[in-house]
């Protein structure tokens, strides 16, 4: 979003002699999502707030399963700086440990996600005919199905393991990735560049992840940015029904359980992580629609 | 029209079949059975449970014996936690329930959502427009289990309007539904604004409001048909994410409904109560995924029934 200042649109005010050195369209990108000031604002957040948590329970005097007996519920204090939890345990330290947790499960379920989503709608997209009808059918009838039970059910029965948390996540949310990318394919599939490429002789999978995913990248990274946010809602959403992370590991969705249990004397408990899960999640989502602006994709649905 | 919904009806016929099909043999291979938590089970009683429900017999035979009580009565069987309830009965027990928290969800999310969406798209780029905007930001990053919770924190137990659990009166209907409704409000807002600023620069609102139609008119009679489009595509996924949500408010605010069965009977390995919920929520997510295909078709004749 550009405030109505007087600042003008880039185009507006550039002159013939400017356009000679030209900026690489990522270049060109990083300066419009400069001006985003929400999108900043969360690329700030996500970046203080991982480094916080990958390096805030180095330096903290209690563990994560630390308990104390003698100092259970206490309030934010001075040595304690948000309170402890009911077993005693110091709440930021948790916190921030729960949060390596929760990025972790966000990144690697994505990253699962990524990987099938895009080598599904590559193969659909380039392929195209019948496979590709079949393909995206199917893409189709998956969209339609209660997919969280399936994660649900998975989670309950072959034991509550993270590896797999992150394979059932990721399992479930490549279906919008594979959509855009076969989309993209299919966008620059009858360029002249990949002809040229297939008259060098060169194989389909090398044309498809060297020729054609480096072209489609901005869709991908801001389909990937947009997905961490939904992925790390499911986490704690399975945590929070018991289902996903486990005690005495901590979470997101562990603590905020763990708050809302007890909201009605110790609110600490469910006010800080609730906020910090919903800061996350905002900053996340801000700096996905500034970089889809910024590298001006549209809603490439389908 | 008519073949579009008899295609669409027929394609359900192999989903179905391969949801069932594979619930069904995930729930058998997994370690672990129904009985195994009961206490002291002596091998008599086991083989007599097993044999009530029909465990003993070989898997293929268990398979179709359960895919014909399905077709031909549609009975999805007892449940094996509590031996004297069928799934049916379960299921007609705790419904009710649910449908009602969803059918209330749905309902404050759409007279929200389009409402708020509305007037930001008409006063855009006003204080008005910025307020809903950022309140339908809000809506969308807060989750439900933590907006659940504090709206219990505040209009239950420190303001004391509203009941913070159960499902007797209207006052305890209040929160659940809120909490359930306002993430999709939240959703439904952004879309209608997004849709009717698109269709409101369009040459045919310019042609209405020569013709001199009020305002009132140009919005609720010719903008509105186009600008709600994409917030009917997005009912679908909106519809199954109210329904899959009811687990997470149901077990807050402990009422009575078939989500709340739902995540129990998977913790208590209660093998028929879990397939049968989950063949309910499967054809119940299909149903109203084609409901909304065929509205969305009936609102824009671009699109046609293929």
């Amino acid at each position: 979003m550009i405030s109505p200042s007087s600042e003008k649109l880039p185009s507006a005010n550039v002159a013939p002699a400017q356009l000679e050195h030209g900026v690489s369209p990522w270049l060109d990108a990083w300066h419009r999502l400069r001006r985003n000031h929400l999108a900043v604002f969360g690329g700030v957040v996500v970046i203080v707030l991982s480094l916080l948590c990958v390096l805030g329970p180095l330096f903290s005097p209690y563990g994560y399963q630390q308990t104390n007996l003698e100092n259970t519920f206490s309030p934010p204090s001075a040595s304690h700086w948000l309170g402890t939890d009911q077993l005693g345990r110091d709440l930021l330290t948790r916190l921030l440990f729960g949060g390596q947790i929760s990025l972790m499960v966000g990144l690697i379920a994505t990253a699962v996600a990524l990987t099938i989503g895009v080598i599904y709608g590559a193969i659909a997209g380039y392929a195209g005919g019948n496979l590709d009808r079949v393909m995206m059918r199917i893409v189709d009838i998956l969209y339609a199905l209660p997919f969280t039970i399936f994660v649900i059910l998975l989670m309950v029965f072959f034991g509550r393991d993270i590896k797999l948390l992150f394979v059932a996540i990721g399992a479930v949310e490549w279906l919008t990735m594979a959509r855009i990318v076969r989309g993209q394919i299919m966008s620059i599939k009858r360029m002249e560049f990949i002809e040229a490429a297939r008259s060098l002789g060169l194989g389909t999978p090398r044309i498809i992840f060297r020729h054609m995913i480096p072209n489609i990248l901005g869709p991908i990274i801001v389909y990937t940015t947009l997905t961490i946010p939904g992925v790390m809602l499911l986490e704690a959403f399975l945590s929070f029904l018991g289902l996903g992370v486990q005690p005495p590991m901590s979470s997101w969705g562990v603590l905020i359980k763990d708050g809302a249990e007890r909201m009605e004397e110790y609110p600490w408990l469910l006010i800080f992580p609730g906020t910090i899960f919903s800061l996350t999640l905002f900053s996340l989502n801000f700096l996905g629609d500034g970089l889809r602006d910024a590298l001006d994709v549209r809603a490439a649905k389908d | 029209m008519f073949r579009f919904i008899a295609r669409r009806l027929l394609e359900t016929i192999p989903v179905l079949f391969i949801i069932v099909t594979a619930t069904f043999f995930m729930v058998r291979f997994v370690p672990g059975g129904p009985f195994d938590s009961e206490k002291a089970t002596t091998p008599e009683i086991r083989a007599n449970l097993e044999a009530y429900y029909g465990l003993n017999l070989p898997l293929h035979r268990q398979y179709t014996n359960y895919l014909k009580a399905i077709v031909l009565h549609g009975d999805l069987g007892r449940s094996t936690k509590y031996a004297s309830r069928t799934v049916n009965e379960i299921i007609a027990d705790k419904l009710p329930t649910s449908l009602e928290l969803g059918g209330l969800s749905l309902a404050i999310a759409l007279v929200l959502g389009l409402s708020a969406g509305v007037i930001a798209a008409v006063r855009r780029n006003t204080k008005v427009d910025y307020i809903v905007s950022s309140f339908a930001m809000t809506g969308i990053c807060v989750p439900t289990f933590v907006l659940g919770p504090l709206l219990v924190l505040i209009f239950a137990i420190h303001l004391g309007w509203f009941s913070a659990s159960g499902w007797y009166v209207w006052q305890d209907r209040v929160l659940p539904s809120l909490t359930l409704g306002i993430v999709y409000a939240a959703g439904i807002a952004r879309l209608t604004r997004g849709g009717m600023l698109e269709v409101l620069n369009q040459d045919y609102i310019r042609t209405a409001r020569a013709k001199g139609a009020s305002e009132a008119r140009i919005i609720f009679r010719h903008a509105l048909r186009g600008g709600l489009l994409p917030v009917v595509s997005y009912l679908g996924p909106a519809i199954a994410g109210i329904l899959t949500g009811s687990f997470v408010i149901e077990t807050i605010f402990q009422i009575p409904g078939l989500g709340r069965e739902f995540v129990n009977s998977a913790f208590n390995r209660d093998y028929t109560l879990v397939l049968g919920t989950v063949i309910l929520y499967a054809v119940l997510i299909i149903s109203l995924n084609l409901v909304v295909d065929v509205v969305q078709v009936w609102l824009n004749p671009k699109l046609k029934f293929e």
